[in-house]
């Protein structure tokens, strides 16, 4: 199994080092080709717009919708929540828009407000340490995505099918169960059969 | 129970801005410029460094009029200065609601023998340092980020390259001394025992560096990352250079791709004239901005 954190920009290396705890051979990635021999990708936190931009300018798009396509699981963490939602609060474009959730960028407030929680995260802890920065949240989601997590009735983890998202950054603290919880979705889109290896 | 203002969220707000690019910017346009071209954040002025260079006198916090402006404009986070020792400044920010606070240098100094108590604030601090003393110095008060002070307005990258391989040699030198040594290494660095300790440990600052001072191509970004630094500020080099929006895309592509050496000479092609800069020696030592801070 081989798992890439999309390194454009942002908190990349604490994404490296909880995969290498769990065992995981993980790598950067910053250009389309990287993407191909991949089994999973991570998002990481960021700014957003800079990845974004940046996904545009180097032609990243289609080599993750391929990805997609192929059932291969993808895993945003706050900014990278951001590029994968359908819709974003106050903006027409969408970044990936693969996920359908609809999404708010800063939504619990600017830096001063940035906090830690204790989360119950379904299917993976009752008492996950959460950091938020700058966080957005879930402002709503269609029928077929599973909430996962809420911090004061918003929701912010949840998932679909091969995707997941969190609002959070479950980097940023030595507990590994989320990265177990999406390295799991890994093992199990690579045990389908219908997945198309390429 | 939501806790604000720690040290996890702090240091991690500087974390997310890793690999980006911090644009000095004095208005909302230049904001609206700045967040266009990819910047990861940016930095509220009244003047850019070189402006403040050539103006003379005393240099101060922004208005607040100023923030406000550029904090409506855009989506990414803010970052304002307020004067080494100037608490009073920086509690203004705070209100504000400014996303990190840079305790600098740039600015005239309010305090001579002290700097800001920053553990005592929710919003983050960032300050510059030229070796590991000084740095460590300032994470002891709180400093939740850390720069090369580098030498601001030039346009000349040397003292950031100065900067940035001193702290990076001290580390490695700390890394490698045996334990009985490193009290003795505290007290020649002027830095606390634990965060000496913590980085013979760790091998690296306990936050995130980024270079600063003096930064003023694509290829100048490159090479602060090459020696290390998490990401740049780019002060002067932006708006006081020819084409100001495309030497900012230009050197946040420089900062991604700072190892493919084919990519950042395309994207060198064509960009006109950087900032005028000057020679470090021109400059007589009591206007160098470096030498403030305790």
């Amino acid at each position: 199994m081989k798992i890439g954190v999309l390194a454009l920009q942002g908190a990349v290396q604490e994404h490296l080092h909880l995969l290498q705890k769990l065992g995981v051979e993980a790598i950067t990635v910053k250009r389309a080709e990287q993407l191909e021999d991949l089994d999973g990708l991570i998002l990481p936190g960021g700014e957003s717009t800079t990845m974004g931009k940046l996904l545009k300018k180097y032609d990243l798009i289609e080599s993750l919708y391929q990805m997609h396509e192929q059932g291969k699981p993808l895993f945003g963490t706050c900014a990278g929540m951001i590029l994968l939602a359908k819709e974003i609060e106050g903006q027409t474009e969408s970044h990936l828009g693969l996920m359908d959730v609809h999404v708010k960028r800063n939504a619990f407030g600017r830096q001063i407000a940035s906090f830690e929680a204790n989360l119950v995260i379904k299917e993976v802890a009752e008492d996950f340490p959460a950091v938020f920065i700058r966080a957005p949240y879930i402002a709503s989601v269609s029928p077929s995505v599973d909430i996962l997590a809420e911090v004061d009735g918003k929701v912010v983890m949840a998932r679909q099918g091969p995707l997941l998202a969190s609002a959070f950054h479950p980097e940023l603290t030595d507990d590994v169960r989320v990265h177990q919880y999406f390295v799991k979705m890994v093992q199990e889109s690579m045990a389908k059969p219908s997945r198309v290896r390429v | 129970m939501k806790r604000v203002g720690t040290d996890r969220v702090k240091r991690g707000m500087a974390e997310m801005q890793k690999g980006g690019v911090i644009m000095d910017v004095v208005n909302a346009e230049q904001a609206k410029i700045a967040e266009a071209a990819g910047a990861v954040a940016v930095m509220a002025l009244e003047r850019v460094p070189a402006d403040i260079r050539a103006a003379g006198g005393v240099a101060r916090m922004a208005d607040p009029r100023i923030v406000e402006e550029v904090m409506n404009a855009v989506s990414i986070p803010v970052m304002a200065k307020a004067r080494i020792g100037h608490f009073v400044e920086a509690r203004l920010l705070e209100t504000l609601g400014v996303d990190y606070i840079d305790e600098s240098e740039v600015l005239t100094p309010a305090d001579e023998v002290f700097h800001i108590d920053k553990s005592q604030f929710t919003v983050p601090f960032v300050c510059g340092a030229r070796n590991l003393g000084e740095a460590l110095r300032r994470i002891g008060e709180g400093a939740s980020m850390i720069r090369t002070k580098g030498e601001p307005g030039t346009g000349n990258v040397v003292e950031a390259v100065r900067h940035m391989r001193t702290m990076q040699s001290q580390i490695r030198k700390v890394q490698n001394m045996s334990r009985d040594e490193l009290m003795t290494e505290a007290k020649e660095l002027g830095a606390p025992y634990e965060l000496l300790l913590q980085i013979h440990e760790t091998g690296k600052l306990p936050v995130v560096n980024f270079a600063a001072g003096g930064i003023a191509t694509p290829a100048d970004a490159a090479l602060m990352m090459h020696l290390g630094a998490d990401g740049v500020f780019v002060g002067s080099g932006i708006f006081k250079s020819e084409n100001p929006e495309k030497f900012a895309r230009a050197i946040v592509e420089a900062t991604t791709h700072y190892e493919d050496f084919a990519l950042i000479a395309e994207l060198s092609k064509n960009l006109g004239n950087a900032m005028t800069g000057i020679e470090i020696s021109q400059i007589s030592p009591n206007e160098r901005m470096q030498e403030r801070g305790w």
